[in-house]
């Protein structure tokens, strides 16, 4: 059995403008101690996505549909007291702003502090050294001093680092991070990224990554879902889905992405036009008003996800299976 | 000959804190002594990560504000003595957050228009040239009586370079222009720039801190770091063999999309030092994996090391010296 298992997520905004629908059907599987990967571009319904997992969104006006099935319990039927011992405990999230998710007036110790004594059962002398450790574990040099300080006082990478370990000190089981590095500069990427892949090895949690970054996928994940207008519209091993993508859109998006080694004329690829309006109802295939090769066909039906390849699903009238010897 | 903008050991520094009577009690220093020129129709990139100071020298270089040591040069005539209708003029800036740079209470005609009544043009004379801007960087016929709320991030950066190109300037700065936008967006951009600067014959100084970007549309490069240029060249030899160690561990830290194109990476330890309190000598030697106590000393001078190449570290220039 899988670890997360989302079964036809829906997640519908109600809006002046009508009914936004940002989650169409997405269904996806975590497995233990996988990184998953869940890629597009704005509004794709990448981050509702991960919203509507740890039940964040203002149920007033969000409604998600479906079943999210964490070790085979659905989070949608718990009530909100049950969802909170989930959050921190067994899922982990991190988001992509350090600044705006940390409490500006407590300390970073006090922060990590309350996390573990919110959610663990563990005597009140032992919660600072819980807290400690996870500092260290997390790369804070000179974590003790570190504790006493604001989040103002950090810079962007060590904020990051402090939400890393807010997510993790509880030893949640599943760690989503929505744009982790984003806001960071390339350098620093690079030391959050080795940091993941650290924790990762050594306590066996598994990460959804969810991301624009067609780079940060490449290196940090094991397995990739491609969202485009709401809907899964790819999914592969990551090895695979960079090396042989099926999905137009797919296609295009690795060649549009500029890469070291070009020759200076300022040519790349583009995908023309734009995301459909996901408040009107959509007929045949989303993403066919910007794609070279769409038919009537693809105009009228909608795809389904098909298999391909052996792992490799996509929703396109025009890939072909790959046929097998 | 003159290069249309010349950069003379520019140093801009910030008054920050103050005393209970008003005195200052520490500056930054953002940008020490940098200079570049830039010829006619060629593109310079600023690379660097945030805080380096590259937006800082793209504002002096606009005029947004003074710098407080050195001279900006168009022409060989410097900011100081030029009127700001004139420098303006020639000199126009694309910002990187479309939404924020845009007034969100003027239709995009009157966005586009502002720079050329600013200047003086007549009315009719404005309205054809809003309308060729317009068809210029591909926007939709009716754009010009909608506004900027109606458009997504893309269109917005384009009505943002339809506003800059207005009073045909001859140096255009993109600051992070297309950092702000999606992949597939990303790329339009890019190219409509590229296009723009063939057709234009205009010169650009990106300032981006996506190396991948800078090498598709950049003719030469300086890289920034904590404040001055470490090291300067074209594209080809910047990128395909850097010298300086920032350059090399910058460069190595850009993600591979591609499987099996796995570079060495040189994963930098430690953070960006506060511009407050500068490391002495070299900055970059607190996280430099070549560092030798002898880099504490003094601030290395950029030496040539080859045809419009120039590094700012001994210790690589006098290894690569040794190799020759």
């Amino acid at each position: 059995m899988s670890l997360l298992d989302v079964r036809n997520l829906q997640t519908h905004f109600r809006t002046r403008g009508g009914v936004n629908r940002a989650v169409e059907g997405v269904s996806f599987h975590v497995d233990a101690g996988e990184t998953l990967a869940i890629v597009g571009e704005s509004g794709c319904g990448k981050s509702v996505t991960s919203m509507s997992i740890m039940r964040l969104l203002p149920e007033n006006a969000a409604r998600s549909a479906g079943e999210i099935l964490l070790n085979g319990r659905n989070l949608l039927d718990l009530s909100e007291a049950q969802m909170r011992d989930v959050r921190g405990n067994e899922i982990g999230m991190i988001f992509q702003e350090p600044m705006t998710s940390l409490n500006p007036v407590l300390t970073v110790g006090a922060q990590v502090k309350e996390t573990v004594a919110l959610h663990q059962s563990i005597p009140s002398a032992d919660v600072h050294d819980r807290a400690l450790r996870m500092l260290e574990l997390v790369g804070i040099p000179d974590a003790a001093r570190r504790m006493t300080e604001y989040p103002h006082q950090l810079s962007g990478g060590m904020r990051q680092r402090i939400m890393i370990a807010l997510a993790l000190v509880c030893q949640p089981k599943l760690l989503i991070a929505d744009e982790p590095t984003t806001a960071l500069d390339v350098t620093i990427q690079a030391q959050i990224l080795e940091l993941l892949r650290d924790i990762q090895r050594e306590q066996g949690t598994s990460i959804i990554l969810i991301t624009h970054d067609l780079g940060v996928v490449a290196e940090a994940t094991d397995r990739t879902v491609v969202m485009y207008a709401g809907r899964k519209i790819e999914e592969a091993p990551t090895a695979t889905l960079l090396a042989a993508p099926r999905h137009p859109y797919t296609q295009g998006l690795l060649a549009a992405v500029p890469r070291l080694g070009g020759d200076g004329s300022g040519r790349l690829a583009e995908i023309p036009g734009q995301v459909p309006d996901m408040r009107k109802p959509m007929t045949g295939c989303a993403f066919a008003n910007r794609c070279a090769q769409a038919t009537d066909f693809c105009r009228a039906h909608a795809p389904a996800l098909e298999r391909k390849a052996p792992g490799h699903i996509a929703a396109c009238h025009l890939a072909e299976p790959e046929i097998l010897a | 000959m003159t290069p249309l903008l010349s950069v003379r050991g520019l140093s801009k520094e910030y008054e920050v804190g103050r005393s209970l009577f008003g005195k200052t009690t520490k500056t930054v220093k953002a940008v020490q002594d940098v200079s570049f020129d830039i010829a006619k129709g060629e593109t310079l990139s600023l690379v660097g990560e945030s805080g380096c100071g590259k937006s800082t020298v793209g504002r002096a270089i606009a005029g947004l504000h003074a710098a407080t040591v050195g001279e900006v040069l168009l022409d060989g005539r410097s900011i100081a003595d030029t009127p700001s209708a004139g420098w303006h003029s020639r000199v126009q800036v694309v910002f990187q957050d479309p939404f924020s740079s845009l007034n969100p209470r003027m239709r995009v005609r009157d966005i586009i228009a502002e720079p050329l009544t600013n200047f003086g043009s007549t009315r009719a004379k404005t309205e054809a040239r809003v309308k060729e801007l317009i068809d210029l960087v591909r926007l939709p016929r009716d754009a010009g009586d909608r506004f900027p709320h109606e458009f997504s991030g893309g269109q917005r950066q384009r009505i943002g370079i339809a506003r800059a190109l207005a009073p045909k300037p001859e140096l255009v700065i993109c600051d992070e222009a297309v950092s702000a936008l999606d992949v597939s967006v990303k790329a339009q951009i890019v190219n409509l720039l590229a296009d723009l600067r063939a057709e234009l014959g205009l010169a650009l100084l990106f300032i981006s801190h996506d190396l991948a970007i800078v090498d598709h549309i950049t003719d030469r490069v300086a890289v920034m770091y904590l404040g001055r240029i470490v090291e300067i060249g074209t594209r080809d030899d910047l990128f395909g063999a850097p010298v300086h160690p920032y350059t090399r561990a910058l460069l190595s830290a850009v993600p591979v999309v591609d499987p099996g194109q796995r570079r060495d990476r040189i994963v930098l330890q430690g953070e960006l030092p506060s511009p407050l309190s500068p490391p002495s000598g070299c900055a970059f030697r607190t996280r430099c994996p070549l560092a030798e106590p002898g880099c504490a000393g003094n601030v290395p001078a950029l030496t040539d090391v080859g045809p419009g190449r120039q590094v700012a570290c001994p210790v690589v220039t006098r290894t690569t010296a040794d190799v020759n």
